[in-house]
């Protein structure tokens, strides 16, 4: 395949070619089926445009990566708000683009004690499925060690979603993002199944699959993920690799790095600093 | 208004996604039907191929089975889909590193071979009733002779050729189709307890005695509805091929559970307490000890004590809704158990059940019933009956 071909290019003239092919094959029963049936108009009928129709940017002088410092986090949880408020993801305990764990390891026992602003009792400590925060319900206990983890979609170098996905949906762009056609996907959920990180869920409005985008929609006007902008305390990085002085390259130039589930094959591309070993 | 999801609960850590449950009961019913598809098929390649003399009685019967199955074999994936309307985007536009953009083109691959080789076989008796009716059937048959009328000896022997290679085709692509099917569980290393690489093989083994199963059942239940004598060898003939490849199943699931266990890699702690808590009834006691276990002991004491007549017939009978009953857990426990153990290895979920609404039992139950209600009106359009040619003394 040729590598300077742009993948929408790729993407587009394989669904142009098997759209015609297809059309093609059914086209007896499609005479017969038109009249009984409104027929889908198929993506590669509507020629989808070869690379995103955003003015200005060119996604092959980009290679966006994403770093998490657990050191500075402080669960404040701004950053599930404001991504729930920006991508229109549902107010519930459910659905998430974004999400914040919280390792509590107590004196005397060997594992971490984990939960997230979606537990129950976190729930029921903010009062609402839409606003979150984290209960205190070790105050009355000796805490060893305690520390948060924000935890997203790692735009996976080899995304076994991307993979799976029986549409190609969902595909990874020229600058490094894995994001989902919401006019294409089916809502099979295999992608769902295939994420080993949790990152992917069901929209059941869309009644297709959604995850995050790094805030593609931003990203590509110059802005930050809505998740990044908030972070009081810089503990979410986010940058281009291709630019050395970018706050992501010299997040991982400076630091000892790790990845989460690295034995999958995925390699990630959210990159962590301060996490345990019960992280995973 | 009724919620638009339904969250399961949970114990200890899992991902805040994770609580709905991406797969819901229609996607046990999936590999389920796909599963009597290929072992009806098999029963019918055991006569046609193999030839298996003692299954003639039903050989056709097993073609049609598995036709009526295997129309029906999508039907779940759409009803589960979030747009069923872009269904066709697999086909059309399919991603080829994806194992399900695959299903299309084998299910439909599947479904022509099956429609054709029906036709070969059914193609007599087409053509006699067509010469012989007068009325809108005779009709009917005249069209779906396709103007092909000939049946003599020469054209016979060519229609033998044609389903003895129709035959052959459909052994792999059956076995190819199912075996996909626990690929596309096998193959992800998302989830532990699916992440195998003996998932096809026993997904391809569960299948062969699920059909097996359903077509001793079917077969003695329409002896008893047409008031025809049973025929003890082809029912023997059957148990005899389920008491081995049930064997066979049991020992494969056994060596995968087995390798589970002891390569013991992250999250079996999981594993462990899922196994000994919430599996105790569905996998040990229902799909292992009562779908396994009993019909292989009333079948080796069957076989053993050279039962005959009635009890024979009763026993394997008995051994076949029970082998049924245990492919059925099987797929439960593979496609709702690897769901209820969560992606982080440090939870376990509970799979919220719901009756009515689009992936409920309801809808699920539904696809699971309405092939045997096509086949039934399918053995009065072509009595598959002994070769099609004991249809006028069945009653209508």
């Amino acid at each position: 395949m040729d590598e300077k071909e742009p993948f929408g290019e790729r993407q587009a003239a394989r669904r142009s070619f098997l759209g015609r092919l297809g059309t093609a094959v059914a086209g007896g029963a499609a005479a017969v089926a038109a009249s009984v049936l409104p027929p889908e108009p198929t993506r590669a009928a509507a020629d989808a445009p070869a690379i995103p129709a955003i003015p200005g940017y060119d996604w092959s002088k980009h290679h966006w990566a994403f770093g998490v410092d657990a050191t500075k986090c402080i669960g404040c949880l701004r950053c599930v708000e404001a991504c729930k408020a920006e991508n229109e993801v549902g107010a519930d305990a459910h659905h998430f683009r974004t999400w914040v764990e919280r390792y509590v390891y107590l004196d005397g026992e060997d594992s971490a004690r984990v939960d997230s602003q979606a537990d129950p009792v976190n729930i029921e400590a903010s009062g609402s499925e839409g606003r979150y925060r984290f209960a205190n319900r070790y105050k009355d206990a000796k805490v060893d060690k305690a520390f948060f983890v924000p935890k997203l979609c790692n735009h996976c170098t080899h995304p076994a979603c991307v993979q799976v996905c029986p549409t190609g949906a969902t595909f990874k762009t020229d600058d490094g993002v894995v994001v989902i056609d919401h006019t294409y996907c089916i809502g099979c959920q295999y992608c769902v199944q295939a994420c080993p990180y949790g990152a992917r869920f069901f929209n059941p409005k869309l009644n297709v699959t959604d995850k995050c985008t790094w805030c593609y929609h931003r990203i590509t006007k110059g802005l930050l993920p809505a998740c990044v902008e908030v972070c009081p305390v810089g503990a979410r990085i986010f940058g281009d690799r291709k630019d050395k002085d970018s706050p992501i390259s010299k997040f991982i130039a400076n630091n000892r790095v790790a990845v989460l589930k690295p034995e999958t094959g995925n390699a990630p591309n959210v990159f962590y600093v301060g996490i345990d070993k019960e992280v995973s | 208004m009724d919620p638009l999801f339904a969250a399961g609960s949970f114990t200890g850590y899992v991902y805040p996604n994770e609580t709905v449950l991406p797969w819901s009961v229609l996607i046990v019913v999936y590999p389920y039907l796909t599963g009597l598809v290929a072992g009806a098929f098999t029963v019918s390649s055991l006569y046609q191929v193999f030839g298996l003399k003692q299954l003639r009685p039903v050989a056709h019967f097993a073609l049609l089975t598995s036709l009526c199955c295997m129309l029906f074999v999508p039907t779940p994936l759409l009803l589960h889909l979030g747009h069923p309307e872009r269904a066709f985007n697999a086909v059309f536009t399919p991603h080829w590193s994806s194992a399900m953009a695959m299903f299309g083109y084998f299910a439909g691959f599947y479904i022509l071979l099956l429609i054709v080789e029906s036709w070969f076989v059914f193609r007599p008796y087409m053509v006699q009733q067509a010469q012989r009716r007068k009325d809108l059937l005779g009709r009917i048959y005249h069209v779906m002779c396709l103007g092909s009328y000939d049946l003599s000896d020469k054209a016979m022997r060519y229609d033998r050729k044609c389903i003895f290679a129709l035959a052959v085709t459909g052994i792999p692509a059956a076995h190819g189709l199912h075996g996909y099917v626990g690929f596309i569980f096998g193959s992800l290393k998302s989830r532990e307890w699916w992440s195998s690489d003996l998932m096809p093989v026993i997904f391809l083994f569960s299948a062969i005695i699920s059909g097996t199963a359903l077509l001793i059942v079917l077969y003695v239940l329409s002896c008893k509805l047409r008031r025809a004598p049973i025929d003890i060898p082809c029912v023997k003939g059957m148990g005899y091929t389920l008491w081995g490849f049930v064997m066979f199943t049991l020992l494969l699931e056994g060596v995968e559970f087995g390798s589970l266990m002891y390569k013991a890699r992250e999250g079996i702690d999981m594993i462990v307490l899922f196994v000994t808590t919430r599996l105790v009834i569905p996998f040990f006691a229902l799909q292992f000890t009562v779908g396994a276990v009993t019909p292989i002991l009333i079948l080796s004491f069957m076989f053993w004590r050279g039962a005959a007549g009635r009890a024979l017939v009763a026993g394997i009978t008995l051994s076949a809704v029970l082998v049924l009953f245990n492919v059925i857990m099987m797929r439960y426990n593979v496609v709702i158990g690897g769901q209820e153990i969560a992606k982080t290895g440090k939870g376990l979920l509970t799979f919220p059940w719901e009756f009515f609404g689009r992936d409920g039992v309801l809808a699920a139950g539904s696809v699971l019933i309405a092939p045997f209600l096509l086949l039934l009106a399918m053995v009065r359009l072509l009595p598959p009956w002994a070769d099609g040619h004991e249809q006028d003394k069945a009653p209508a």
